[in-house]
């Protein structure tokens, strides 16, 4: 099976509700079941985008704090 | 069958679109949310910024009403377009910078665009009538819907039997007696129905969810204004408007000092765009300057900061200073004394 590289959203130094917003943007452009990963600086698009998954029917796979970044992996939801 | 009707209400994250979007699900009618993002919105910036508070969970607030209604919540960026509605509003500005009545005119008429685009039937507000001077009275919320061309798709839930049936009414899609009648400035009925409906937690931003609406932020907002000789500006200018102690020592340039921590490490990110000055000798802020300066200039704005520093009463503070392209140096000024700091400075 081919592996297939996550998409990546650079969301760094962008500030509530941006993160959100890249997100949102790329996710509609994209199929069922891709990754993303979010990189962020905003401590609170921890809160926000798993938010914004929850409530647009995608699946966070991980969070992770790195150093003064956060990461944030999300799995495309079928709608 | 009847078809089920399809409502798109504006979301801003306070307590009224709250219970407005849930009076019209309670209807049976299916809701989703639209957030509009000016770049002015006060949404968690500075709390994420500054490190005081940060025990305090940070949330975006229309996200937390779209998850309390179950509804999906489409937030729209509208920085760009946004612009010509702040330089110039036909109706005017608030007592600030706000020009209150051409951004719900704004917003109303995105919604009713996105409506038609995706096939929804009616638009939605928390708006009440006399609870807003400029857009929200008696007068001008009809305005709102000739001049957004949303008409009498747009209904407001919590004020409607204050209202002209619109057609969601007419037409039987809700049932009008079921909507309320609130109007003015109290808060006691939206709280009570809060409780009723179980919600508690809700955002109440005092002076309402936009910067334009604050005195110091519109005045540092005129003052970039007449530094840059137009009304122009970029995301970066109005956010860095919401962070530090703007002071302007000279009309060609103003200086940004970080009043905290998070502050500091929020203007650090932009070392790259602006000269910068950190304290060497002592513990002291970080700052930038905004403007071209000459040397002259330099000593002055790092005298300034060393006022700010630990070494305020010192006879001598070293000052680092930053190129944008990277490049320091470091200098030693005599911090500046309190009474050498004319008010006009401080915007």
């Amino acid at each position: 099976m081919a592996v297939v590289n996550p998409v990546i959203v650079d969301a760094r130094r962008l500030l509530c509700p941006m993160p959100v917003i890249r997100v949102q943007n790329s996710v509609a452009e994209l199929c069922p079941g891709t990754l993303v990963e979010v990189l962020c600086t905003d401590p609170g698009a921890l809160n926000d985008i798993p938010s914004w998954c929850r409530i647009n029917g995608h699946r966070v796979v991980e969070t992770r704090c790195l150093n003064d970044e956060y990461l944030v992996i999300l799995e495309v939801g079928e709608e | 069958m009847t078809r089920q009707r399809k409502a798109v209400a504006l979301i801003s994250g306070g307590l009224d679109s709250l219970l407005a979007a849930k009076l019209i699900q309670q209807q049976g009618i299916h809701v989703a949310g639209i957030n509009f993002f000016t770049g002015f919105c006060v949404e968690g910036h500075t709390h994420a910024i500054r490190k005081k508070g940060q025990e305090k969970p940070k949330r975006n607030n229309a996200l937390w009403v779209a998850e309390q209604l179950g509804i999906k919540l489409n937030i729209v960026d509208i920085i760009e377009e946004y612009k010509q509605v702040v330089f110039n509003p036909r109706y005017g500005y608030g007592a600030n910078l706000n020009p209150c009545l051409d951004c719900k005119i704004f917003m109303v008429m995105k919604a009713h665009e996105w409506c038609k685009q995706n096939d929804f039937d009616f638009i939605i507000t928390g708006e009440v009538v006399g609870q807003r001077p400029m857009s929200q009275r008696k007068d001008t919320m009809p305005l709102v819907c000739k001049r957004s061309g949303a008409d009498d798709l747009l209904l407001r839930p919590l004020s409607a039997r204050n209202l002209p049936p619109t057609l969601p009414e007419r037409e039987g899609w809700v049932d009008r007696e079921k909507l309320l009648g609130l109007s003015g400035r109290g808060r006691k009925p939206q709280i009570a129905l809060a409780k009723q409906f179980g919600f508690d937690e809700f955002a109440q931003p005092a002076g309402g969810c936009c910067f334009l609406t604050d005195a110091q932020y519109s005045s540092k907002l005129a003052d970039l204004w007449q530094a840059r000789g137009s009304k122009q500006y970029e995301l970066d200018d109005i956010m860095l408007l919401k962070v530090g102690r703007h002071l302007r020592p000279k009309a060609h340039f103003k200086v940004i000092i970080a009043r905290e921590e998070g502050e500091g490490n929020f203007l650090r990110g932009y070392r790259k765009q602006y000269l910068s000055i950190d304290s060497l000798s002592h513990a002291g802020p970080f700052a930038l300057i905004d403007g071209n300066v000459n040397d002259q200039d330099i000593e002055l704005a790092a005298s300034l900061v060393a006022r700010y520093s630990k070494g305020r009463d010192a006879a001598e503070v070293e000052m680092e200073i930053q190129t944008p392209a990277g490049t320091g140096y470091a200098i030693k000024v005599q911090p500046l004394k309190p009474a050498a700091i004319p008010e006009q400075w401080l915007l």
